[in-house]
C-alpha cells in the first residue's frame, strides 16, 4: 500500500492530482466518479458578470494550445448558489478560484466566497491589474505583496496565489506572495503567446493573442515551480503540460507537494484518473512508501546557487 | 466514520452512471463518398448507440499521420447511429490536419471518441409535417433526424443543395426513410434562394409545415428566420465552433444567440449544437 496523500497548508488530499482551474467543472461528473482527485478546483469566478474574449477563443499550436477565454463569469451569486452546493455531494475539498481587477473588488470577493463548503481559495494573480496599468499583479513583487496583503485580510481560509510565467521576477513575485500572506503557490497559468494564420493574415485568435498551455508549456512550468521552492518554504502546486504519471513525478522532484491537470483533460477527459492509477502503481514498483518522500528530491548538487544567474542569462 | 463515507460515495456513483463515454472504436469502413466526403464507419456497443440522437456529436481523438499531428480533439456531427448493427457513422470533408489524418484511417483501425455530446434536435409532439433544408456538410447533420422522423411516424421533406447532381449526397439514405426529396444545385440555377423559397411556400400551403431544420448555410438560416417569422413556424438549427473539451468545461465555442431581446453567449457543445432557429445569429 502505498501512501498518495499530500498535505497543502493544512489541508489533507487524498492524492496530489487536481485539476487546473478553467479545465474541470460539473460537467466532467459525467464521465467519472470525481471524488477520486485530490481536490476540486473549480473555474475562476469575478464578482459580477462578464461575456469574456471574442471567438475563436481556441487554436492549436504543435503539440498544444493557445486560449483566450477571458474569464467569462456568472458572477458570484450564481457561484454560491449552484457550484458551492453541486461539489458539497463530495469529500473531496473544493478550492475556488477567483479574481478581480481592483484590489478592492478582488478582496470583496475573496470575503464572499469565504463561505462553508469551501476549502481553499485559489486567488487568480495573474489577471490584469487596472489600477496600475493593466499589467497582471503577479508580474511585480510590489503589486503582488499588494493584492496578497488585502487578500489575506479578507479571509480565514488557505490562500493558494496562482503565479504567472510572464514574469521576469519568478523568485521575487513567490517571496512577495509569501510575504503578503499566500498559504500556497500554484506554478503557473498560461504563457501570453499568438499564432497567425499565414493565408488570411489574421491572428488565430480573436484577442489577437492568447495563453500557451499544454505539453510545451512544462518545461517552463517546470523550471518556475523549481524556483518557486527553492524561493519560499510554501508548498508549491506545479502546474503546465502536465499529462502523465512521469510529469507527476518531475514536478513533485523539483519541489511540487501537488499538481494541476489542465490541457491533458480537453484531450482525455479521464487524464487525471490514468494518472492517479499510474502514479500508485509507479510507486509500488519502486518500492516508496508515501508520494511526499519524492519531494524536492532533486539532485542538483552544487549548482543551487546558479538558478538567480540562469534566469537573466541561460 | 469511514465506512459512512464510503457508502455515501457508493450511493452517489450509482446516482450517476456515466452518460458521455470515450471509447477506442474499431473502423468497420472508412471510404469515399465522391470526391469529397468520406464516409467513417466504426463498431460501437448498443449501450453508446442507444444515447445517441440527430443532431448530436461526438469529439474525435484524430491520430498522428505522417506531418498532420493533430492536438485537440475534433467535433463531428453522428451521421448515423444504428445499435441493430452495432455501427456508429461519421460523414466528413478533408479540410485540414485532422480530416486529412482520419481519412488515412483503414478497417479494423482503432480511433478514440468521446460522446454522444451535446443537444440534438427537437420533434415535439404535434410536429407532424417536417422540412429540413441541407447544403454541403451540413446534410451530414441532417441525415439522422430522417432515421428519427421515421421512427416516430412523421413526415419529412429533404431539401437537399449542392454545387452540382454528383456531389449531391444521401439521397438514397433519405429516400430508404421514406423522406420526399427535393434537389437544388448550383449547376442548373435552381439552388438560388428565390426558388428555394418558392418551394418552400409551395410546401406551406400544400400539406403545411410544421418545423424547419437547417445546418451549414448562412443565406438558408437566414430565409428559413424569415419564412418562419412569418408563418409562425417553430424550427431548430446545428452550428459549429472552435472547440477543445466539448463538454462545456473551457467555454472557447461560445456563439451569440438572441434571447428576449439581449444577446447571450453560449455555448455550442454544451447548450447547441442544436439551437432555436429565431434565436441563431447568421454569421
Amino acid at each position: 500500500m502505498v501512501d498518495l496523500s499530500v498535505d497543502i497548508a493544512g489541508m489533507r488530499l487524498k492524492n496530489p492530482v487536481m485539476p487546473a482551474s478553467g479545465t474541470f467543472s460539473e460537467d466532467l461528473a459525467e464521465l467519472f466518479d470525481i471524488e477520486c482527485l485530490g481536490a476540486h478546483v473549480t473555474k475562476t469566478i469575478t464578482r459580477g458578470r462578464r461575456d469574456g474574449n471574442p471567438t475563436p477563443r481556441v487554436c492549436e499550436v504543435d503539440g498544444s494550445m493557445l486560449n483566450s477565454i477571458g474569464i467569462p463569469s456568472k458572477g458570484v451569486a450564481d457561484f454560491l448558489k449552484k457550484t458551492v452546493p453541486f461539489y458539497r455531494a463530495y469529500d473531496t475539498p473544493l478550492v475556488a478560484s477567483i479574481s478581480g481587477n481592483t484590489t478592492e473588488e478582488f478582496a470583496t470577493l475573496c470575503r464572499e466566497v469565504t463561505v462553508e463548503g469551501v476549502d481553499a481559495i485559489e486567488v487568480n494573480v495573474s489577471c490584469p491589474n487596472i489600477e496600475e496599468d493593466g499589467k497582471a499583479f503577479a508580474i511585480r513583487p510590489s503589486s503582488t505583496y499588494a493584492v496578497m496583503r488585502e487578500l489575506r485580510k479578507a479571509t480565514h481560509l488557505p490562500l493558494w496565489a496562482k503565479l504567472t510565467p510572464n514574469t521576469g521576477e519568478t523568485s521575487e513575485v513567490a517571496r512577495a506572495a509569501e510575504e503578503g500572506g499566500a498559504d500556497a503557490l500554484v506554478v503557473a497559468n498560461t504563457l501570453l503567446a499568438m499564432a497567425i494564420d499565414v493565408r488570411t493574415r489574421r491572428p488565430k485568435l480573436g484577442n489577437l493573442m492568447g495563453g500557451l498551455s499544454g505539453p510545451s508549456l512544462k518545461p517552463i512550468a517546470l523550471r518556475m515551480a523549481y524556483q518557486c521552492a527553492k524561493a519560499t518554504r510554501i508548498p508549491v502546486i506545479g502546474c503546465g503540460g502536465i499529462a502523465t504519471s512521469d510529469d507527476v513525478l518531475e514536478f513533485l522532484i523539483a519541489g511540487a507537494t501537488a499538481v494541476q491537470v489542465g490541457t491533458a483533460t480537453f484531450i482525455n477527459p479521464t487524464a487525471m484518473v490514468t494518472i492517479i492509477a499510474d502514479l500508485e502503481r509507479r510507486l509500488e514498483v519502486e518500492r516508496i512508501a508515501s508520494v511526499r518522500d519524492l519531494i524536492g528530491t532533486v539532485a542538483d548538487g552544487e549548482q543551487k546557487a546558479a538558478v538567480v544567474f540562469m534566469e537573466a542569462a541561460p | 466514520m469511514m465506512g459512512t463515507l464510503t457508502s455515501l460515495s457508493t450511493v452517489r456513483a450509482k446516482a450517476r452512471p456515466p452518460s458521455v463515454f470515450e471509447r477506442d472504436l474499431s473502423v468497420v469502413f472508412n471510404e469515399p463518398v465522391n470526391g469529397e466526403y468520406v464516409r467513417l464507419a466504426l463498431a460501437a456497443p448498443s449501450h453508446l448507440l442507444e444515447r445517441c440522437r440527430a443532431g448530436q456529436f461526438f469529439h474525435l481523438l484524430c491520430p498522428a499521420s505522417g506531418e498532420d499531428k493533430p492536438y485537440l480533439r475534433r467535433p463531428m456531427s453522428i451521421y448515423g447511429f444504428f445499435p441493430k448493427q452495432g455501427e456508429l457513422h461519421f460523414l466528413y470533408k478533408v479540410t485540414g490536419a485532422g480530416t486529412r489524418a482520419l481519412s488515412k484511417l483503414c478497417t479494423g483501425d482503432s480511433l478514440n471518441v468521446l460522446g454522444p455530446l451535446g443537444v440534438g434536435f427537437r420533434i415535439e409532439d404535434d410536429w407532424r409535417n417536417l422540412v429540413l433544408v441541407a447544403r454541403g456538410v451540413g446534410l451530414a447533420t441532417l441525415a439522422p433526424l430522417a432515421l428519427e422522423a421515421r421512427n416516430r411516424g412523421r413526415h419529412l421533406t429533404a431539401i437537399c443543395s449542392a454545387r452540382s447532381h454528383d456531389v449531391l449526397m444521401s439521397l438514397d439514405y433519405f429516400a430508404e426513410m421514406g423522406a420526399e426529396i427535393i434537389t437544388v444545385t448550383d449547376a442548373d440555377g435552381t439552388s438560388e434562394m428565390g426558388n428555394v423559397e418558392k418551394i418552400i411556400k409551395r410546401l406551406v400551403a400544400g400539406r403545411g409545415v410544421d418545423a424547419f431544420y437547417t445546418c451549414g448555410s448562412n443565406r438558408m438560416l437566414t430565409l428559413l428566420q424569415a419564412l418562419g417569422q412569418r408563418y409562425h413556424i417553430p424550427g431548430e438549427t446545428a452550428l459549429e465552433q472552435q472547440m477543445a473539451c466539448g463538454l462545456g468545461m473551457c467555454h472557447c465555442c461560445v456563439r451569440p444567440f438572441r434571447k428576449a431581446g439581449a444577446l447571450v453567449q453560449l455555448r455550442v457543445c454544451r447548450e447547441g449544437p442544436v439551437f432555436d432557429l429565431q434565436e441563431a445569429m447568421p454569421w
